[in-house]
């Protein structure tokens, strides 16, 4: 016989205006996140002839294709650092967010089927792709790391790198870059869900973003008059914290890592409340 | 039943649902433009035009324009271990009603309070992914639907036999069968134990014998204690599993109590066909001589009505109008299935009954003792004609109505059309020493 729970009860009504999170609740569903990323992960890779490796081509290709455009060709100067490894490490912190963003726009749209027939807290979906990147970003840290050492000990260029003891941040540059993610993609998703027009502006806006981030270019190079851009950007400063922790070059004032500090906390707190508004009455719409 | 001084385990007050009309507000910036707009317009109003897709009644109709009300001011309560039935028409509020209960919408006002631990099932196999294998479903399944690793793992299993497919429980789901792959998905769902199930209409999947298992399954739940909250649109299986019903119409609850008084409530109110005037169809034959006008189809008490069910008597009323003389006329009635399958024709010469020459405007009759027909959709063609030679009138699909599912023959397991379209009275024995 199963009698009710004394201290469980769930009242469903008309949401309160502010904020409210059940982190009671976000914790009984813990099983579930671990499931969506296990599905996340098992999906993308089965039946494909490389597997997991394709985590490690992936960015490779695109770095030999950053090396070309945009050092051969365009010819933008990389800090003294190599090429491949100046891209690379740009892209390890870019690619995180990107990826984060791009799955956690659409949580909506894509899950409309699943929201319309079962009750979760939706937030685990975005936060699910976010942990499955996590892992991405760990296996792509591999090449890095391999790039790293034959340009550390094999080539002249080595005596300028340094990776000491600042990698110790390196798992909180990887917080911030995962709390700053999960606030885009919840705004992005909230806005999806409301209007349509945004899934096409998404990729856009995404793609123009890597070129207001310094990705393909230091942080040193930014003209004075765009220097607003680097204090509104948080990426710009995240990305430039990859740099500093794996290579040991970069510029970044205490101004500007506070601003960028500052605005992913309000990204991530403002986040929350649109998207908590749109997650009670989302399935009405989608 | 439980104590009356225990509270009810779903209390249920006032509990409403504005919905707009298509039931998407603007979704795209165009479109929030021109509402923007439209404000200031002398004779704006501040709502967008809107193409309605049904009309809704003023007492359904919100307050805005494109509003309607899903559901409005439900109140009822369920004590803990009772097994409650929720039925109404289509459009009633049914689905709505589960949708927030179930959390997955939020109401507009009013609320509803869960004292236990809820799962709702409004679709087996919510969440399966072809790529994993029938393991790997089992898993994400399963706490999609709010259960525990350690609690699915305990219970793996019985959930593998339940569903039967031992053999293929690591292969991806793409490739199972359909049969198996609900069969699968039934499986996790029937080993939720949570305290308050609320099911929507998924019981109907897979075939007669799954379909067995899963209600026997559903039994031992409800026997178990558990409370359930239960939507579907078989009557039948609503009198074996449910002790009280509570009925939806147009969004608010009409009748609740016993389950056999609010399914005989529900019978009595189900729609009328609209008036049934035939006049106004499009006909390919006929004589403008006399005309088919109307047909009712009746219960046997002559009330109106659409639902019958199964086994039921049902009587079919022509009115005929006509100008001139019909000296010999043959009346037809020919029953097809929705899917237009001819089931038989029934004519009142066919039967042995001459109909003496019509020549004023009438009424017929035709009485059918018993609707041996299994639950589903029936469309009736009717015809008049003159055995003299003239076609009068010819009408396809001039009615319908449904079949609702009963026990009939009283042996636990009510059928439904899986079973076919038409069933027997069957008398079964044994008998011994018959020499092979």
């Amino acid at each position: 016989m199963t009698k009710p729970a004394p201290d469980y009860e769930l009242v469903i009504e008309p949401s309160p205006r502010w904020i409210r999170i059940y982190w009671r609740e976000l914790w009984e569903y813990r099983d579930l996140l671990v499931f969506l990323v296990r599905r996340d992960y098992i999906s993308k890779y089965r039946q494909t002839l490389l597997g997991p490796a394709w985590f490690i081509v992936q960015p490779l290709l695109t770095t030999m294709m950053f090396v070309i455009v945009f050092g051969r060709v365009a010819q933008i100067p990389t800090d003294g650092i190599p090429g491949p490894l100046f891209y690379m490490c740009g892209l390890l912190g870019w690619n995180f967010f990107s990826q984060n963003v791009t799955t956690g726009a659409t949580t909506f749209t894509a899950n409309a089927h699943l929201f319309g027939k079962v009750y979760f807290p939706r937030v685990i979906l975005p936060t699910a792709a976010i942990i499955s990147n996590v892992v991405a970003f760990v296996l792509q840290f591999l090449p890095f790391l391999a790039f790293f050492v034959y340009y550390k000990f094999f080539t002249t260029a080595g005596v300028s790198l340094h990776m000491g003891w600042r990698v110790i941040f390196l798992p909180l540059i990887l917080l911030q870059a995962s709390i700053f993610s999960l606030g885009v993609s919840l705004w992005m998703s909230a806005s999806t869900a409301k209007y349509r027009d945004i899934v096409h502006l998404n990729q856009f806006i995404i793609q123009l973003w890597m070129f207001a981030t310094p990705v393909i270019y230091p942080l040193s190079r930014i003209p004075a008059r765009y220097e607003w851009l680097v204090w509104l950007n948080p990426m710009a400063a995240i990305v430039e914290s990859f740099r500093i922790t794996l290579l040991g070059r970069g510029t970044l004032g205490p101004g500007v890592l506070t601003s960028s500090i500052v605005l992913t906390v309000a990204t991530m707190v403002s986040a929350t409340i649109v998207f908590q508004k749109m997650e009670r009455t989302a399935v009405d719409n989608i | 039943m439980s104590a009356s001084s225990a509270k009810p385990i779903v209390e249920v007050r006032q509990l409403s649902k504005l919905y707009r009309i298509g039931g998407i507000g603007p979704t795209s910036l165009r479109e929030t433009a021109e509402h923007f707009f439209s404000k200031f317009r002398p004779n704006g109003n501040g709502a967008t035009p809107r193409r309605t897709e049904r009309q809704i009644s003023p007492e359904r109709a919100g307050p805005t324009p494109n509003t309607f009300w899903a559901l409005r001011d439900i109140s009822f309560d369920v004590q803990a271990g009772e097994v409650v039935g929720i039925i109404g028409r289509n459009g009633a509020g049914k689905s709505t009603l589960l949708k927030v209960l179930s959390r997955i919408t939020e109401p507009t006002s009013g609320k509803a309070i869960l004292r236990g631990r809820v799962a709702s099932l409004l679709e087996v196999g919510t969440g399966f992914h072809p790529e994993l294998t029938g393991r790997e479903n089992i898993f994400l399944n399963g706490t999609i639907l709010g259960m525990k690793r350690t609690e699915i793992a305990r219970k793996f299993d019985e959930i593998v036999d339940f569903a039967g497919i031992d053999a293929f429980i690591d292969t991806p789901v793409k490739r199972y069968s359909s049969g198996m792959y609900v069969r699968l998905a039934f499986a996790v769902a029937a080993h939720l134990e949570p305290e308050i199930l609320i099911v929507d209409e998924v019981l109907a999947v897979g075939d007669v014998d799954f379909q067995k298992k899963c209600m026997g399954k559903m039994g031992s739940v409800a026997k178990e204690g558990r409370t359930i909250l239960l939507v579907s649109h078989n009557i039948a299986l609503m009198e074996t599993l449910c002790s009280r019903a509570v009925l939806l119409r147009d969004g608010s609850v009409t009748s609740q109590g016993s389950v056999q008084a609010v399914v005989s409530d529900y019978l009595a109110n189900s729609e009328l066909l609209d008036s049934g005037d035939l006049l106004h169809l499009p006909r390919l034959v006929g004589t403008n001589v006399a005309r088919l006008a109307r047909v009712r189809i009746l219960d046997a008490a002559h009330n109106a009505g659409t639902d019958f069910k199964m086994g039921s008597g049902m009587i079919i009323e022509l009115t005929i109008k006509t100008t001139g003389r019909i000296a010999q006329p043959w009346v037809g009635i020919t029953l097809r299935t929705a899917l237009n399958q001819q089931l038989f024709h029934c004519a009142n010469r066919e039967a042995g009954y001459e109909l003496p020459p019509i020549e004023h405007d009438c009424v017929i009759e035709c009485k059918i003792a018993a609707v041996n027909l299994l639950p589903g959709r029936y469309v009736l063609d009717l015809s008049l004609v003159d055995a003299r030679g003239a076609i009068h009138d010819e009408l396809s699909a001039a009615a319908y109505f449904d079949v609702v599912g009963s026990d009939v023959l009283e042996s636990g397991m009510p059928m439904d059309h899986r079973y076919g379209v038409m069933y027997f009275e069957s008398q079964w024995s044994v008998k011994n020493g018959v020499k092979p």
